[in-house]
């Protein structure tokens, strides 16, 4: 059993292995000089063991007395966040190089949490749920406080930790009491006590403590307060990996914990889950008009997106978890773009985040300013970019769960959404003339820009078979 | 007798003065970490009561998790406290505004 065991949890033992040498080897030998060859490295390591659950991965089987689940569910998660990580971490060199912050500890970092990200995605027990979310959090708050020298950067840390301390507090207390009143802490077990007979209170509001917790993990509103700050805060490589993979992870982890273990009393998180979802809609679309600093709207931006996806949560359905695996598929790909494009905003070598700087940046970068346009048409979720097609499965979703008026708020909040995607497009293409931005761009980034933004356009056609993956993976969760 | 609703009582009193503690605290950073710390204790009362109520040793095992985890998040706290101390000379909550929210 215990080789078996190894064998299903092999892509997470080998990508801490791999960490933990590089760290070894790193601190003894030349540190900081080796930086750029590990950020090649372990995006090596990730890209390489995500073909490997592409290709090898099959069936759908337990270990550690079913803490750790590996199913399609799980693989689906994983597989998006070693890529999207992947990707960010080469995207991230140049900026580090630029702003003097090529540390060693950055890659390395960075897998500890994908690592924890992975343990999430497959949590089958609340223990593994915990210290999955823990191993994710701890490295991101140190990597939020990355630039030490600076105000921000380190301001961010601390708000990021003493929020995420505080939701993992409200976790531990769902926790604590959904373990006192069901007897025990493995998912399937919780839903077998819940099977028999009427819900106790004390469960109810374990769940409810659970949720929040869960809540403030993929910043839905009101738990958002943490988001805006941090990611304004924190190194631009550092926000787009924050908007991505913790994202995918915590939202993959949200799914399977309402699906396997209260799957018994859907009706009850239902509510729950509207709730948050119509208020993140709304609050990121509304709160993001009058933001400047590109960060700050990306922020808002992402509450609003989650608020989508848990419209899918919401639906209950088989239908609603595959809009929603393919909602955040297509998120990912968007906010990769995005924020290649973000990293190449300078001025004299000097970053820039407010949206002003893009004024006539038709004129200086016709190609780029037309990948970034076509990336905020797709986010601001007009046809035919490939954005329009994740609202439209989940607002489908929802309303053929009947839930037609969650619906509605959310073709609402996404107009009202548009605007500040529109607002960006219409600078760059109506602005005034002021200063310029120089800012040149990798050929990475500029790969991955125009990758993003000719993805949003061909993945129309068949959304690039993702549709089917999405059903199948959804149907392990609700077998 | 002491009974379960005791130990569920107390839990909850130490676990609302902790989210207090961070909300309703103008002073000091410290003091925030001392009521992160005050909410994870709050939950291990929580969790070996109840396992002592189910004869059942996961919520034990449980909450030896949470105090080896809770040592980890005060010293990544308190570390990233160091480096917010050193470029902005002082730990005072009403001081962490450099940007809005």
């Amino acid at each position: 059993m215990s080789s078996n065991a190894l064998t299903i949890i092999f892509s997470e033992i080998a990508l801490i292995v791999y960490v933990l040498g590089a760290l070894m080897y790193a601190v003894y030998t030349k540190k900081d000089e080796l930086t750029s060859k590990l950020i090649w490295l372990t995006s090596a390591v990730m890209v390489a063991l995500g073909g490997l659950i592409v290709f090898f991965g099959s069936g759908e089987s337990t270990a550690f007395n079913g803490a750790f689940i590996d199913d399609e569910f799980a693989r689906y998660g994983k597989v998006i966040i070693l890529w999207s990580s992947a990707i960010i971490l080469i995207l991230s060199r140049d900026y580090l190089t630029k702003n003097l912050l090529l540390k060693f500890e950055y890659p390395i970092l960075v897998a500890i949490s994908v690592v924890g990200m992975m343990m999430m995605v497959s949590a089958g027990d609340l223990l593994s749920l915990y210290m999955g979310i823990e191993l994710q959090a701890l490295s991101l708050y140190v990597i939020a406080a990355f630039n030490r020298d600076s105000v921000r950067s380190t301001e961010a840390g601390l708000k990021y930790f003493v929020l995420g301390a505080l939701s993992s507090g409200l976790l531990l207390y769902g926790v604590s009491l959904i373990y006192g009143f069901s007897g025990t802490t493995k998912f399937s077990d919780i839903a077998l006590a819940l099977g028999q007979g009427p819900t106790p209170l004390g469960l109810l509001v374990g769940l409810v403590f659970l949720i929040s917790g869960l809540a403030f993990k993929i910043s839905a509103a009101p738990f958002h307060m943490w988001t805006p700050d941090v990611y304004e805060g924190a190194p631009t490589p550092v926000t787009a990996f924050f908007a991505t993979a913790p994202k995918v992870a915590a939202m993959i982890l949200f799914t399977r914990i309402v699906f396997d273990a209260f799957g018994e009393i859907i009706t009850d998180w239902q509510q729950i889950v509207s709730f948050l979802a119509v208020a993140s809609m709304f609050l990121g679309s509304i709160a993001a008009i009058g933001q400047k600093d590109i960060k700050r709207l990306m922020a808002y931006s992402s509450i609003a997106h989650m608020g989508f996806a848990l419209v899918g949560l919401a639906s209950g359905s088989l239908a609603g978890i595959q809009s929603l695996l393919i909602y955040i598929a297509i998120y990912v790909v968007m906010n990769i773009g995005t924020f290649a494009f973000i990293l190449s905003m300078e001025r004299e070598g000097k970053s820039i985040n407010n949206i002003i700087a893009l004024n006539m940046y038709s004129k200086i970068e016709p190609l780029r300013a037309l990948a970034l346009m076509i990336l905020m048409f797709s986010l601001a979720g007009i046809p035919p970019m490939l954005g329009f097609f994740g609202k439209f499965y989940v607002l489908k979703a929802a309303v053929d769960a009947g839930m037609a008026w969650l619906a509605i708020m959310g073709v609402i909040a996404s107009v009202i959404g548009a605007f500040y995607y529109l607002r960006i497009i219409y600078l760059m293409y109506f602005g005034e003339e002021t200063e310029k931005l120089d800012g040149s761009m990798s050929t990475f980034g500029w790969m991955t820009l125009m990758v993003s933004a000719i993805v949003m356009i061909v993945g129309v056609v068949n959304l690039f078979g993702i549709e089917r993956i999405a059903l199948s993976a959804a149907s392990t969760l609700l077998n | 007798m002491i009974t379960l609703e005791h130990y569920l009582t107390v839990a909850s009193v130490l676990f609302v003065i902790g989210i207090f503690g961070i909300f309703l605290n103008r002073k000091n950073v410290i003091v925030i970490l001392m009521s992160i710390e005050l909410m994870l204790l709050a939950v291990n009362i929580n969790l070996v009561a109840f396992s002592s109520f189910l004869n059942d040793l996961v919520g034990q095992v449980f909450s030896l998790f949470i105090l080896t985890v809770a040592a980890a998040e005060a010293a990544i706290g308190l570390a990233i406290l160091v480096c917010f101390f050193r470029v902005r000379g002082t730990i005072a909550v009403e001081e962490i505004n450099s940007m809005k929210g």
